[in-house]
């Protein structure tokens, strides 16, 4: 159950509810500002996200769009505002923990080059001591479309590009999170490797169900792959709609010149 | 982790000395020194004193400071640098006033005692080569005075520094140089015969000087100060031991100039070992019996492998000290710096300012180190385990901070976002992914500390350095290739064996 998901009435009638009325957001955001020294990264941010739905953030280099992933597990701690993680301030909670909840996908996967694949995928499930670990990362493996066989035993330089993203990807999955960040996770591959994980992260996502956050920088990626997309813009959010409402109607100026510019409008 | 350090070198010293105290005959680096000692140390036996011997004691700070703190209790010592260098007092001509000044002074405040003297004088002497000599009309100092400008010096570093040497020669006879370079005893003498340098200091016993027919010059203003040699003993052997000092006294009178200077060109001209020279001479003096081997080995002919070959026993022995040294050194270096090098990755403010800090040790000289613990550790192994364990920090704790805090940034960024804990993630990424780093630091540390633990003989620890400062002293190059060239093996079987632990502790099965 979750998104724009169609619930059955008594009647039989089939009612579409906006998530913020059946049940809290999966993540919020609320006000939330930051500075890094003099550079303001974020300046008043509110956002939520439905469960289940996958958000997008974009923007040019220094609009935010990262920090305002990294304050969702904690990476970041906002000078204002609060976040919300399940109905939850983080802010109360043990960042370790709340990490260990949340499915984490870095760019260049940040595999850890002296483990062998399985246990890398196996490792939120080590950390947090769970049971049958390796069974998950294997699951996870073929999730991602790779044969734990083949794979499991081998190093991470061992690996192709694209493949050493979708262990990354497979990591982030093992215990099934409900909420899976996700920081430019494809943007260092090529086009056609890109395409394949593009189209793998899609058939997961229907599958599981989760709650995802990407920054990207590719704005035909976050049309591709997300149900609303967050433009931002100096450590302010500019617009958030989907692809569609951004397409057809562009809430400002900056917006609709990004968009011309990467030629999806 | 200092509770374990100090036991390590407990362990050392106990195994140093395990029974009830022998008598401890110490000397300094230099060919006349060895030999006197040599000679006490065997007179003593000869009379059922048990002996250990400490030869070649860094120079007079380090000799004498074993004797002050009891680590040593006997080495043989002039008057004139007891007055001038110890005492430091105003140099006096009278060689009586000069020995009743010191024996009471040593004996108020260190309760020391320095027995008759020997019976000659090695006092310096400013020596030229014998064409300069003749060319320039050179037969005292003050000939020296009127030309010096245009001739070069090499005088050893001590010499430079002391009032009774060259600042004073200079207020005597206003004598001044085209330039000085410190020399080491050791090249002094090669440096004058091939023209490098003009003047030399050197000692009126010296073998060398009849063996580059050298003119010693003469002090005709009365400027050195009388250098009798004489035995300097201890509080503990003084008040305790009555048969030592008897046997001791036994020798005083009995070497004249002619006689030492003879004893001295065997040792380093001839190139014969110490204990035969001391023994032939003890025997000659009637102090022990036995007979003089009539045939003597031109020993110093022989090739450096053969001398090794004979020696092989001892430089086996030298050499396992040797190891003992750097590995108990190293493993308690190994002991601190990691812990700290993975600490300091938690204060990344104040982790440059205590590397630099163990950098600062590493450019003390070694000597001087050395010489600033004897107060507080005596002279032997403890020492020396000190001296080679802080040098050996360093390089570990460099490259322990630097590899933990550079390992696979990546990959800890992803560790910290998925929940690991910092120690975590110093456990299960950092430390594996840095240790070739690591090793490597303690690769660089192993071979400074073969290396550097060659001066462990300067205070009494014995190893290989003890051939290289006998050497030294005697300019016997044999003797000094028969330490360096088995610290130079042991320096690369440790690189080589602490190479093979690298690949062994390297993440990701290589």
């Amino acid at each position: 159950m979750h998104g724009h998901a169609p619930l059955a009435r008594g009647d039989g009638r089939v009612l579409f509810l906006p998530m913020s009325q059946s049940r809290p957001a999966a993540l919020e955001a609320v006000a939330v500002a930051k500075r890094f020294g003099p550079v303001t990264a974020l300046d008043g941010v509110s956002l939520e996200i439905a469960a289940g739905e996958c958000v997008a953030l974009i923007g040019e280099s220094g609009s935010g769009k990262t920090t305002l992933l990294r304050c969702f597990n904690r990476l970041t701690h906002p000078d204002q505002g609060q976040v919300l993680v399940g109905g939850a301030d983080v802010a109360r909670g043990d960042p370790v923990l709340l990490r260990r909840t949340i499915g984490y996908v870095p760019q260049e996967g940040g595999l850890l080059p002296h483990w062998r694949v399985l246990r890398n995928v196996a490792l939120v499930p080590w950390l947090r001591g769970e049971p049958d670990g390796e069974a998950k990362a294997s699951a996870a493996l073929r999730l991602v479309g790779l044969e734990p066989e083949a794979f499991a035993r081998r190093w991470p330089r061992d690996l192709s590009g694209g493949q050493r993203q979708r262990v990354a990807v497979a990591r982030a999955l093992a215990l099934r999170p409900e909420v899976v960040l996700l920081d430019e996770p494809f943007g260092a591959l090529d086009a056609i490797t890109r395409a394949d994980l593009q189209s793998t992260f899609l058939a997961v996502r229907r599958e599981l169900g989760f709650t995802a956050v990407l920054v990207t920088h590719d704005i035909a990626e976050a049309f591709l792959l997300a149900d609303r997309v967050a433009v931002l813009r100096e450590g302010r959010l500019e617009q958030i709609d989907s692809p569609e409402r951004l397409r057809t109607a562009p809430g400002t100026p900056y917006v609709a010149e990004l968009l011309r510019r990467a030629r999806v409008a | 982790m200092s509770a374990l350090l100090l036991a390590l070198l407990w362990g050392a010293a106990v195994v140093q000395t395990p029974e009830a105290a022998p008598v401890v005959v110490g000397s300094k680096p230099f060919g006349e020194s060895y030999v006197l000692a040599e000679m006490f140390a065997q007179l003593l036996e000869a009379r059922g004193i048990r002996v250990q011997r400490r030869l070649g004691l860094g120079a007079t700070e380090i000799a004498f400071g074993a004797l002050r703190s009891g680590a040593a209790d006997v080495y043989p010592e002039y008057t004139g640098t007891g007055l001038l260098a110890i005492l430091g007092e105003r140099p006096a001509a009278d060689p009586a006033e000069v020995y009743d000044r010191v024996s009471r002074e040593f004996r108020r405040r260190w309760g020391m005692r320095w027995l008759p003297p020997l019976g000659f004088e090695n006092t310096y002497a400013v020596a030229v080569r014998r064409g300069t000599a003749d060319s320039l009309g050179l037969r005292t100092l003050s000939d020296l005075a009127r030309v010096g400008a245009r001739l070069r010096a090499g005088l050893t570093p001590d010499f430079i520094g002391r009032p009774d040497g060259l600042p004073g020669l200079q207020g005597a006879y206003g004598l001044r140089f085209a330039g000085v370079r410190a020399l080491l005893p050791a090249v002094k003498y090669q440096a004058l015969a091939a023209g490098e340098v003009d003047v030399i200091d050197g000692y009126s016993t010296d073998g060398f000087i009849a063996r580059y027919d050298l003119v010693v010059l003469r002090d005709d203003r009365r400027f050195f100060p009388p250098y009798e040699a004489a035995a300097l003993i201890g509080r503990r052997l003084a008040e305790h031991r009555p048969d030592a000092v008897a046997a001791l006294t036994e020798l005083g009178g009995r070497l004249d100039v002619e006689t030492m200077r003879r004893l001295n060109r065997r040792l380093e001209v001839d190139g014969e070992p110490i204990p035969r020279v001391a023994r032939e001479a003890l025997v000659e003096l009637g102090l022990l019996g036995g007979t003089i081997e009539p045939a003597r080995s031109a020993s110093r002919r022989q090739g450096v492998w053969q001398y090794m070959w004979e020696q092989r026993r001892t430089l086996a022995s030298l050499t396992a000290r040797h190891l003992l040294l750097v590995l108990i050194s190293l493993g308690a270096a190994v002991a601190v710096a990691v812990p700290v090098g993975l600490g300091l990755e938690r204060l990344p403010g104040g982790a440059e300012g205590v590397i630099r800090g163990a950098g600062v040790l590493q450019t003390l000289p070694g000597i001087a180190l050395l010489a600033f613990m004897i107060p507080l550790l005596g002279i032997g192994v403890a020492p020396a385990l000190v001296a080679l364990f802080l040098y050996s920090l360093y390089p570990i704790l460099r490259n322990t901070y630097s590899g933990v805090r550079d390992a696979a940034p990546e990959a800890v960024a992803a560790g910290r976002a998925l929940g690991m804990t910092p120690r975590q993630i110093l456990r299960w990424v950092r430390l594996p992914l840095a240790a070739p780093v690591i090793m490597a630091g303690i690769r660089t540390a192993a071979v400074i500390n073969v290396g550097t633990a060659t001066l462990a003989a300067f205070i009494g620890a014995g190893g290989l350095g003890d051939p290289i400062a006998a050497g030294l002293a005697l300019s016997d190059s044999r003797m000094i290739l028969s330490g360096a060239l088995p610290a130079a093996l042991l320096a690369l079987l440790v690189d080589g064996v602490l190479g093979w632990c690298e690949r062994w502790v390297r993440p990701g099965g290589g």
